[in-house]
């Protein structure tokens, strides 16, 4: 019952018989938690051989309903019907048995077993009452393979790259026999060749005659390889399309309803020639080192580059997040990184990438989660000032245009790009001079996108500098008045004005030749 | 699904969605009274029910300071070898100063214990925060650290206090204010403080943000190894302070004093409602924790369904069914 002859079975069968009929339909769907509907009436074909995207805003139900798919979730109305027969998974397993499986965003593993270990973890191969290791292995090795994926089915998940991590999930999922692979945003978290890999896996699902439901908040991905397009708004279905022909301009227009304005400000002037942040011979072990860059005054600095290149832990070690030495001078002032809150009170405010694990506290309301950087400037005397911290959210959530259903809501029942907004707050709350944006619109909406590239607009104009971390380099490009590109640990170039094209950046971020612009200035 | 941006809906904006975690120990608290009443009516007695919250204060106490360690993610199992041990010093620097100081060994053996308590908090706090030791283990060995201490100061045996002492050191467990036995007063003065300090105070918000996810602390500015820092020294300074009181209740220390404490008092932390896994912490349903502890214990012995040597069982019971509760109430 193994997974080579599965694929084998796989094409057979998209050779022969019924392949035109949908492998899966989604007939009148609707899900309430409580007195909240998250999808209403949502009906769906799912074709054998086709890639479906599946797009919409942030909170549109588009989880909600791959889950529903998956049998992570019982429908409150509505019936899925497979080859004209109706069914109900009220587990995942009933699902996976159906040939349904769904990948998850996050990665589900367990970090201290192996590779082949998580991938049978569940249902291991027995013989004679033991488990069979020698098979898994092997059956791991030949399934990794397949996917173009290099690690070794005795390294631990712990040890391999989260890329890496990643494949190891699809491949426990495509472990199984399977009619329809849902994909769950599964391009979050890389980046250049990573997705290009990703992306050809998907399309070889394809061929190989499964059906394909992906969720991706990139719409240029969709366009590239989506063969339809079913648009979410708000729990209601607004309609499949055929992808050819579809802009993403298009795409987004249909998710929000209503026409966008451009996505990205327009830029402004050149910023002054202040200099904000100078670092020299910044070393962060293990992580980057030789690290020289100046930032400006209202300049808007962007840092390219792959994931894994060090630029996070760049500013983890400025900020004094990890350990680090160099030379920081920051308006003017030599500031010591070895202490935890220098940089911070030294005025540079740090927006973290990984906003649910290390920037809100999500069971907390959304005062406490505002003021926690700057809990000084909320009492007085001994006491902590509650209405004065009220008063700091109204204003918040007024400034950075932050929608909630109540004040009292924790941060963890916000949306993404509402989140991001309130992290943002949280920031400038400490005041500071600079701020440095991870990866300011990760899982975000469009909508939410535009807002937030605006609100960085705005802090330059009224003179802070503001540097952007992004693995996206349309954002970058978008945004930037200059971008420093690195690459493993380094800082390989910088391009300005006319070069900075996304061409540009990739040679800078992944080529062998280090530029001579590697310092600038 | 309205949604609101302005400023508009924020007068009805008070906590009433208040849970489980927030009434539910004042609510087992009252039906326990219930309940005893039932079974026995001399249990409702205000002689017994102050009997009762006296002897529920050492627990009180500590767990009051175990709601700051709980709260900001760490735990303390040394608590009752602690409280042994500074027991035994402190009986045993009064009776050395009383010749000389007389009645005034008592004060000075009170702030040397405060002393010798937030220095043991002290060191609990840092072998787990600067040394980076899982706080179970770090606490177990200085449990076994503070217990070989008190054995070995007392040689096997007992550390009484001092005859000239004892009659000026009683009221201290024995005494009354306004009817009110002390140590419910001491401990209720202990709690205040503690609620200020952890729902007034800057550090409170500290402790909850630590407790709650170290890392966004972290990149919140706040000091992780200061903060669990003072937690366990608070908790030291509170072990003190019931030591304090503990003193003329027997009026010695022997090696077998504060033994399972330490099961008392996080069992009175977890049913308070405070997770055991770190967070907002709460203060007065840990005493009520406390108070439940010693209530159902004093139920066993006015009752004859459950033999009273099952007490410490049956508090073992309850911490298992509070984890349950607060497992299945999400």
């Amino acid at each position: 019952m193994f997974a080579a002859s599965r694929l084998q079975q796989e094409s057979d069968e998209a050779a022969g018989g019924d392949t035109c009929g949908p492998v899966l339909q989604a007939k009148g769907m609707s899900k309430d938690y409580g007195p909240v509907t998250v999808l209403s009436d949502v009906w769906l074909d799912v074709l054998p051989g086709r890639i479906h995207a599946i797009i919409g805003e942030n909170g549109a139900g588009k989880s909600t309903f791959m889950r529903l798919l998956a049998g992570y979730a019982e429908p409150t109305a509505g019936t899925l019907s497979i080859a004209g027969y109706d069914v109900r998974f009220s587990r995942p397993e009933h699902a996976q048995q159906a040939g349904i499986v769904l990948v998850h965003q996050e990665i589900l593993l367990a970090e201290g077993l192996t590779v082949a270990e998580n991938l049978f973890l569940g249902r291991e191969l027995m013989w004679n009452g033991m488990v069979d290791d020698q098979s898994m292995r092997r059956i791991a090795a030949e399934k990794l393979s397949e996917l173009g994926c290099r690690v070794s089915p005795n390294a631990l998940v712990r040890d391999i790259a989260l890329a890496d991590r990643q494949l190891v999930q699809i491949a426990r999922a495509l472990l199984d026999d399977y009619k329809l692979v849902i994909f769950d945003e599964p391009t979050a978290v890389l980046t250049g060749d990573e997705v290009e890999r990703l992306l050809g896996i998907i399309l070889k699902i394809k061929e190989q005659g499964a059906a394909v439901l992906y969720i991706s908040h990139r719409l240029d991905e969709v366009q590239r390889i989506a063969d339809l397009v079913s648009v979410l708004r708000d729990g209601k279905m607004v309609g499949t399309y055929p992808a050819e022909g579809l802009t993403q301009m298009d795409m987004a227009r249909l998710m929000v309803g209503r026409d966008l304005a451009a996505l990205y400000p327009v830029k402004r002037l050149k910023a002054s020639n202040v200099p904000s942040l100078e670092v020299r011979g910044l070393v962060v072990s293990g992580y980057a080192k030789d690290i020289f860059f100046t930032a400006h005054k209202g300049e808007i600095l962007g840092f390219a580059g792959m994931i894994g290149a060090g630029r996070t832990e760049v500013f983890e070690g400025i900020m004094g997040l990890r350990p680090a030495h160099g030379s920081v001078v920051l308006n003017g002032r030599i500031i010591d990184i070895r202490h935890s809150r220098a940089a911070m009170d030294g005025g540079i405010g740090y927006l973290t990438e990984d906003r649910k694990g290390k920037g809100l506290l999500l069971n907390e309301k959304l005062a406490p989660n505002l003021t926690l950087s700057a809990l000084t400037r909320f009492h007085s005397g001994l006491m902590m000032r509650k209405a004065r911290e009220q008063a700091a959210l109204v204003k918040a959530v007024e400034n950075y245009d932050i929608r909630l259903k109540s004040f009292g809501v924790k941060a963890g029942q916000l949306s993404g790009g509402n989140q991001q907004k309130l992290l943002l707050a949280k920031v400038l709350l400490t005041d500071p001079s600079i701020i440095v944006i991870d990866e300011p619109t990760r899982g975000i909406d469009i909508a939410n996108k535009a807002q937030i590239y605006a609100f960085i607009q705005r802090l330059a104009e009224e003179g802070k500098t503001c540097i952007v971390i992004s693995s996206e380099m349309q954002e970058l490009i978008g945004i930037c008045d200059r971008i420093l590109v690195m690459r493993e640990g380094r800082i390989t170039g910088e391009v300005t004005g006319e070069k900075m094209t996304e061409h540009e950046i990739a040679l800078l971020a992944t080529s062998d030749v280090t530029t001579a612009a590697s310092r600038e200035e | 699904m309205s949604v609101i941006t302005g400023s508009a809906a924020l007068r009805q904006e008070r906590d009433w969605n208040i849970g489980w975690t927030d009434f539910g120990p004042f609510l087992a608290l009252l039906a326990l009274l219930v309940v005893g009443f039932l079974v026995n009516p001399d249990f409702l007695s205000a002689t017994n029910l102050a009997n009762v919250i006296t002897r529920s204060a050492f627990i009180a106490i500590i767990a009051v300071g175990a709601t700051f360690v709980i709260s900001s993610g760490g735990l303390d199992l040394s608590v009752g070898a602690m409280a042994a041990f500074i027991t035994g010093i402190t009986i045993m620097f009064m009776n050395s100063m009383a010749p000389e100081w007389g009645v005034w060994a008592i004060p000075a053996g009170m702030a040397v214990a405060v002393i010798v308590g937030t220095g043991c908090g002290l060191m609990n706090g840092l072998i787990v925060t600067v040394g980076r030791i899982e706080p179970f283990i770090a606490t177990l060995g200085t449990m076994g650290i503070f217990r070989a201490l008190i054995t070995y100061m007392s040689d096997g045996g007992t550390i009484p206090i001092d005859r000239s002492l004892r009659e000026a050191y009683r009221p201290v467990y024995f005494g009354t204010v306004g009817g009110i036995p002390l140590p419910i007063l001491i401990s209720i003065a202990v709690a205040a403080v503690a609620s200020f300090i952890l729902y007034k105070m800057k550090y409170g918000r500290k402790c909850a943000a630590v407790g709650a996810n170290e890392d966004v602390a972290r990149y919140s500015g706040i000091s992780i190894v200061k903060t669990r820092t003072i937690a366990y020294a608070i908790q030291g300074a509170c072990v003190a302070i019931a030591a304090i009181c503990y003193v003329p209740r027997l009026g010695a220390a022997t090696p077998t004093t504060g033994v399972l404490w330490e099961l008392q008092v996080i069992t009175a932390v977890v049913i308070g409602g405070t997770a055991l896994r770190g967070g907002k912490g709460h203060v007065w349903g840990t005493v009520a924790g406390a108070v439940i502890l010693e209530l159902i214990a004093n139920l066993m012995v006015l009752s004859d369904f459950v033999s009273e040597y099952l007490v410490a069982g049956v508090q073992g019971v309850i911490i298992i069914i509070a984890m349950l509760i607060q497992r299945f109430s999400k």
